[in-house]
């Protein structure tokens, strides 16, 4: 399995539901239901800390250059 | 003239009052549309302007105030044929009702709602707004546009309800002008230089409450294109719940505000949290469940395996042996008691058949004394012979005659 850390939220939440059913299924043997049930585990600890730790990051487009685009920080009370 | 005792004498304040009151009151006059032509037309020092609007049979009074006539692209004038749109209510000082304009159009070439409903017709026909054109918003966009004034009401609602419901959401904002001349373009530019980015998965195009003039940038042509055309997904939040624009039938989600539009971008944290939780719950119960089975299944194989193990087969070969023993010994205590019953019975008829029986009935067995061959006829004896005479207590010799 991949490492958990690289998801972005929407893989990560996705993932942790797809796990939730495979257990659900109940087919699995022992060995490979402990793993699921960890991974599991381990997504929904990484959603939850994406969420506690997202901060709101705003960026204004300032004008374009030839290049394309150009992003600028951007404060509320500017 | 008459007069009552409960009569009531007003003054001409009161009843003035009362007439302003009434009007007041009444829905259709305080939402009223009228359409004229101008004459009269005033602007007074202090900035208001004063007109009365006029057909063949009547006339009637109006006044713009001057924060009205300061949003005004054309000043009315004498003979201009316009709709205006107000409520009408009492002026106390000269005793005259007016309609006290709050936004009006120059009918006819420029008529605003004729303008809008062509507009809607023509895109409408082109397939602009069509239903299965529209795309569905994505789930957890990571990056989203917002085409709105750096300034205005709209955008900060717009940021704290990202911040309260998705903060993961990064916001980037194409800062436009949103009412005037001048809006429809940037607004234009905005969608494209949103587009021009590459990670971009919606756009809000929003502006707060206001007249049916200032909102007009989004009834634009050029905008509904530009929206039409936007490879990223759009939102639009324009106004109020009862504000329409042809924006709105352009964009793949039309949301009545711009905090509802917000809302309907990104998910809800808290339904996230609550979700997560479940699933959580949902893998802990899953898990006991599983290991409860695995419990189960492994007691069962050691109730299997102990049933095979080498001391029970042996104690299953005791019994098995014993009980043939007992099988056998059975079997042979039988056959003794049977043989015994035959044993018994056969001394029985032995008993019945031993000469000692016919001699107590009175017979004899004679045998010759020498050779104690038995005398069964007359031929075997002569004169002479001694014999043998058993009877049944014992025997005597004779000598035969």
């Amino acid at each position: 399995m991949e490492n958990t850390k690289d998801l972005t939220f929407e893989q990560a939440f996705e993932q942790l539901g797809e796990v939730v059913q495979q257990l659900e299924s109940g087919e699995l043997p022992l060995e490979q239901s402990l793993a699921l049930f960890e991974r599991g585990m381990a997504l929904a600890r990484l959603c939850e800390g994406r969420l506690d730790d997202a901060e709101q990051k705003v960026q204004k487009l300032v004008g374009s250059e030839a290049e394309g685009p150009v992003l600028a920080p951007f404060a509320e009370d500017e | 003239m008459r007069y009552s005792l409960h009569m009531r004498i007003h003054t001409v304040s009161q009843i003035t009052r009362y007439i302003k009151e009434l009007l007041g009151l009444d829905p259709i006059l305080q939402d009223v549309w009228v359409e004229g032509e101008v004459s009269n037309c005033v602007l007074s020092s202090a900035g208001h302007m004063y007109l009365t609007l006029k057909d063949e049979k009547a006339q009637l009074s109006c006044v713009i105030w001057r924060s009205t006539v300061s949003t005004l692209e054309h000043l009315p004038a004498d003979g201009d044929a316009l709709m205006a749109h107000g409520r009408i209510s009492v002026y106390e000082v000269q005793g005259r009702y007016q309609l006290y304009i709050d936004w009006l159009q120059p009918l006819g070439a420029g008529a605003l709602f004729a303008q809008f409903e062509a507009l809607k017709e023509k895109l409408r026909a082109e397939g602009l707004f069509d239903e299965q054109r529209k795309r569905l918003l994505p789930s957890f966009p990571q990056r989203l546009g917002v085409v709105s004034s750096p300034i205005g009401a709209a955008l900060r609602d717009i940021l704290n309800v990202l911040r309260r419901r998705y903060p993961l959401a990064q916001v980037v904002l194409a800062p436009t002008l949103v009412q005037g001349d001048q809006a429809p373009p940037q607004i234009v530019a905005a969608i494209e230089a949103l587009n021009a980015l590459p990670d971009i998965d919606v756009i809000i195009v929003a502006r707060g409450g206001g007249s049916l003039e200032e909102l007009w940038a989004f009834n634009d042509e050029r905008v509904a294109r530009a929206i039409f055309a936007s490879r990223v997904p759009v939102v639009s939040g324009v106004g109020h719940e009862t504000d329409y624009t042809i924006a709105d039938f352009v964009a793949d989600v039309r949301a009545p505000t711009p905090s509802a539009a917000a809302e309907l971008a990104v998910p809800d944290q808290q339904v996230l949290r609550a979700t997560i939780e479940q699933y959580r719950q949902n893998l802990s119960q899953l898990m006991g469940q599983r290991l409860a089975r695995s419990r189960r299944e492994m007691e069962q194989s050691r109730r299997l395996l102990s049933r095979s193990s080498p001391r029970m087969q042996v104690d299953r070969w005791r019994q098995n042996v014993d009980e043939r023993r007992q099988r056998i010994i059975t079997v042979e205590q039988h056959r003794v008691a049977l043989m015994r019953e035959r044993l018994s019975a056969l001394q029985l008829s032995l008993h019945a058949l031993s000469p000692r029986s016919t001699l107590q009935r009175g017979y004899a067995v004679v045998s010759q004394r020498d050779t104690s061959a038995i005398v069964s006829r007359c031929g075997d004896v002569t004169s002479g012979d001694g014999i043998e005479v058993q009877v049944s207590d014992g025997g005597f010799t004779a000598v035969v005659d």
